[in-house]
């Protein structure tokens, strides 16, 4: 095995043409990732965070080979992954596998947890006999915290948190080394949330996992990740250990998201904020994608994109004029 | 979803459904149960006595004690015709709607899966189909039928024939629920989930997406079949349906009506009735199905 | 006599034929002027039937089974529809979680909202432009006079809960009930929102009852603060006190379990379990499958809202969290 990065992506490129008239002649395109480029390294958090659209679901959906780039490559173990055949790829699906953030819709409601579990192991590891099977299965509902018998009921008849404990389990169940999870806990209530986090955590403890987590909340991931990339409009503007980005944000468009946490102590809220939007991704400005909203912004920032440079402290950000 | 108890407890509290399920209840038995029940075999010419024509029902002046409900112009009992032809009528219905949705369903899910040009081409050959109506279709269909063979060919095919056209006309609506609820469902995580572990697109539309369409699928069938018999009687009526001789309700009509104005109005009134009250019940079953299996309609149950 | 004084509310919904649950199992809440309360609680908690109720929107077959209303010493209860309506977009106003369901797709801005501004208030048309412009303006919406001939679906998100705010404020309300008014929105766009409301609720002098899951938002926002779990109120005081030292071991451990209040890399406070649904509570106190703290008589005995909490065993110090 390599000491590399788990998984690689090199000016990963996603874009969605959108639906025209037939008879249109304009192809609008809309960019959903514009070069990205992150490495990841074995045992770690990854966090990904950003506002909606800003391509975070796309990265991880990318990477886990539900949608094609548009450009670009996507390296697991330093082997090229996107455009694989299936059949190549069959062996390394194993190895990396994803939760989804909607646990009333991730499992199907027709299926028992029994056969939600053991559809991956019977298509992934078809070497498995019916007795392991069910031994796989029943170990990977202990590790999870779910009862055994739980497995020849129905998903309508669990809450929100024992369903994502299900969830989770199906990824876990072909032993994967990476897990892409995409908000895994933003559509479950706050005293559930804790519950599946500590899980997560033990999980990585106890089998060396590979998070790549997905999230909005920014206080989720100074808790859980061990580094963490900032997105905005299809691209990466900071890049840093999770304790750096907290402490010494350098982006203005991190230092805007960490002001925008309601907390606690109270404050965040007490200055009126003027209203700013995302532009729009089928026409995004030439300069940094931040400049309209960036109240440091120059005509620099107008005319030219920084490109994710490394500053003095270690980490990375697309900014002209972050030190 | 609803568990079986619950569907249960729906059905025993609401008057509607259990008055048309046991209306079809009624005539699914007496037509399953005709060859053991019916006083008379309509089909054996042995036991006809063209003598007992037109005969009235039993308790007019003139009626017979064995003929209870009268008798056609061919001596048979109306009432021994009625249950052998609700019999023919629901074969025809069922066996459409069977066809109709095999076909429709299959396109129906190809269609949403694949999208793009397939699910294009699919759709405008079902607004086709739909432009043009079922009984036309099936008039030309039979017409053409009914001249290239002769008439014992055409007796001894006409149940096939007749499921075969009424059939394949109308799978477009099938295509059509199928397809908008697979638009659905292929968005839903859990096909993600399924595209993840790298299971081929086969195996994802028929063993994931399909048993979450079915509901639908089970609501439209019902009203379907309701459908598909009155278009059969409608044939039937026209003449290019069931011959006289194996007669559905359809065709028990149209033998009866020549006779309206001479006086035997007996022939035709009863088995409209029963098409009449047949095609009733199938449809408050469809639409209190409809009612029961739409959560957004349910509140507070299951 | 306070502004808003809801006593022993109950709201029940039929189950089978014969029974009822109840989503509500007495709620009290009084409101003074001016006054900001946040409610907080896990869904199904019935913080948003609260907020129904207090309108009069309970959905059939739901029914306020008990319990009095008293807006400005009148019970809503007693009032005939009419007099109801005129009082909700009024006098209270609503701000809901999803703008786009709030307003209506088809009809411009500028129509809806000054459809609701001549439903409560006799003006011509023409003044009636002028004060949507001006509330427009107020919620930093920019370029309003535009925006009037706008449709919802060409604004964003946060410009269109901004139009929602506008309209909820056009009559001047004397309370605003605000359910989730930023859950479907960006953190930063929720920033920008709450801090809208918050400014426009002090310069108003208007009440305001939020109604969330977030205690960030609620500590930022609100001044008195009420926790609801099952269908009950189990603690309440003033915001800061609680999130400072809560009393109820369920608002304890909902605050320890947020990952603010954990070390970096150590695993968080968890809660066991889940809230129990309304159709299968537990007997006594409603939380105390999942409470350390437990003993015979919350098992027993239902707990009375004293001194802030309903508990038999509250908490007394803020390190003594179980």
């Amino acid at each position: 095995m390599t000491t590399g990065p788990i998984i690689e992506t090199r000016g990963l490129e996603v874009r969605f043409p959108l639906p025209t008239h037939f008879l249109s002649r304009q192809k609008p395109v809309l960019h959903a990732l514009n070069g990205v480029d992150i490495a990841i390294s074995p045992g770690e958090t990854f966090c990904v965070v950003g506002e909606s659209g800003c391509g975070k679901t796309t990265l991880g959906r990318a990477i886990m080979g539900l949608l094609e780039p548009s450009a670009g490559e996507i390296l697991f173990r330093g082997q090229r992954i996107d455009g694989m055949d299936e059949t190549t790829r069959k062996p390394i699906r194993r190895d990396m596998q994803m939760v989804f953030q909607n646990p009333y819709a991730s499992l199907n409601p027709r299926r028992n947890v029994y056969e939600t579990l053991a559809e991956p192991v019977r298509h992934l590891m078809p070497e498995k006999s019916p007795a392991e099977l069910r031994q796989q299965v029943e170990e990977v509902l202990d590790a999870t915290g779910c009862d055994p018998s739980w497995q020849r009921r129905l998903p309508h008849e669990f809450s929100g948190g024992q369903r994502q404990r299900i969830a989770i389990a199906r990824a876990l169940v072909t032993n994967p080394a990476f897990i892409v999870a995409d908000e895994p806990i933003s559509a479950l209530d706050v005293s559930i949330q804790a519950q599946i986090l500590n899980l997560l955590t033990d999980l990585q403890g106890e089998r060396g996992l590979t998070y790549l987590f997905i999230t909005h909340d920014l206080s989720v991931v100074e808790h859980f990740g061990t580094r963490v990339a900032v997105m905005y409009l299809g691209a990466v503007m900071e890049l840093a250990p999770a304790e750096t980005i907290f402490d010494n944000p350098k982006h203005p468009y991190t230092r805007l998201l960490l002001d925008a946490i309601p907390k606690l102590e109270g404050g965040s809220f007490d200055k009126p904020r003027t209203p700013g939007e995302l532009p729009d991704p089928v026409n995004p400005p030439p300069g940094c994608p931040f400049a309209p909203r960036c109240p440091m912004a120059e005509d620099l920032c107008r005319r030219d994109r920084p490109r994710l440079r490394e500053l003095p402290n270690g980490t990375h950000a697309a900014c002209h004029f972050a030190e | 979803m609803i568990s079986f108890k619950g569907f249960l407890r729906r059905f025993l509290s609401d008057p509607v459904a259990i008055g048309a399920g046991l209306v079809l209840l009624v005539l699914v038995l007496m037509a399953v149960l005709a060859p053991f029940l019916a006083p008379q075999d309509p089909y054996d010419l042995m036991q006809l006595d063209i003598m007992d024509s037109e005969l009235p029902p039993s308790w007019k002046p003139g009626g017979d004690e064995r003929f209870w409900l009268g008798t056609d112009a061919q001596g048979r009992g109306v009432f021994s015709t009625i249950m052998y032809g609700t019999g023919i009528s629901l074969l025809i219905g069922i066996g459409a709607v069977i066809v109709q949705a095999v076909l429709g369903v299959t396109l129906g899910l190809i269609a949403g899966y694949k999208g793009g040009w397939i699910d294009s081409f699919l759709m405008r050959l079902a607004d086709i189909q739909l432009s043009l109506s079922t009984l036309m279709m099936a008039i030309i269909a039979l017409a053409l039928f009914q001249a290239a063979f002769d008439a014992n060919i055409y007796a001894d095919y006409a149940i096939v024939m007749l499921i075969m056209v009424i059939g394949i006309a109308e799978w477009p609506k099938f295509a059509r629920t199928v397809r908008s609820s697979v638009l659905g469902e292929r968005k839903k995580e859990y096909v993600d989930a399924a595209r993840v572990i790298g299971l081929p697109p086969r195996k994802i539309m028929w063993g994931h997406i399909l048993p979450n369409t079915l509901t639908p699928v089970l609501v439209i069938s019902t009203i379907q079949v309701a459908e598909a018999i009155m278009i059969e009687a409608s044939l039937s009526f026209l003449g290019l349906g069931m011959p006289v001789d194996r007669p559905s309700l359809g065709s028990l009509i149209r033998s009866g009506f020549e006779f309206i104005f001479s006086g035997s109005w007996w022939i035709t009134l009863y088995p409209a009735i029963v098409l009449v009250a047949l095609i009733l019940a199938l449809n408050l079953l469809g639409d209190w199905l409809r009612d029961v299996l739409n959560p957004k309609l349910r509140r507070g149950e299951d | 006599m306070p502004m808003l004084e809801v006593q022993d509310l109950h709201v029940a919904f039929p189950q089978g034929r014969k029974s009822e649950v109840e989503a509500l199992r007495g709620v009290d809440l009084t409101l003074e002027k001016g006054e900001r309360l946040g409610v907080v609680g896990e869904s199904g908690a019935g913080k948003s039937m609260l907020a129904f109720a207090i309108l009069n929107l309970i959905a059939e077959p739901g029914r306020v089974s008990k319990g009095r209303i008293m807006f400005h010493g009148q019970n809503l209860l007693d009032l005939p529809e009419r007099d109801i309506r005129a009082l909700r977009g009024n006098r209270i106003s609503m701000i809901f979680q999803d703008p786009m369901v709030t307003l209506n797709p088809v009809l411009s801005i500028g129509t809806q909202m000054m459809e609701t501004l001549r439903a409560h208030r006799r003006i011509s048309g023409a003044e009636a432009r002028a004060l949507c412009i001006a509330k427009l303006r107020e919620v930093a919406i920019p370029s309003p006079e535009s925006r009037l001939d706008a449709y919802p679906h060409e604004l964003s998100g946060g410009l269109r809960q901004r139009v929602v705010i506008a309209i909820a404020l056009l009559t001047d309300p004397e309370l605003i009930i605000a359910d989730e008014p930023t859950t479907a929105l960006d953190v930063t766009i929720q920033a920008e929102i709450m801090a809208l409301i918050l400014k426009l609720c002090r310069e108003n002098d208007v009440a305001l009852i939020l109604i969330t899951h977030d205690l960030g938002v609620v500590a930022e926002v609100t001044e008195r603060l009420m926790i609801m779990y099952a269908g009950k109120c189990v603690e309440t005081g003033a915001t800061d006190a609680i999130i400072k030292a809560p009393h109820h071991p369920y608002s304890a451990g909902l605050l320890r379990a947020l990952p603010q209040n954990a070390a970096r890399g150590t695993r968080l406070y968890q809660i066991p379990g889940s809230m129990p649904p309304i159709t299968a509570l537990p007997t006594g106190c409603a939380y105390h499958p999942r409470c350390a703290r437990a003993t015979a008589l919350c098992k027993a005995e239902i707990p009375p809202l004293e001194n802030g909490a309903a508990c038999f065993h509250p908490l007394t110090a803020p390190e003594e969290v179980p």
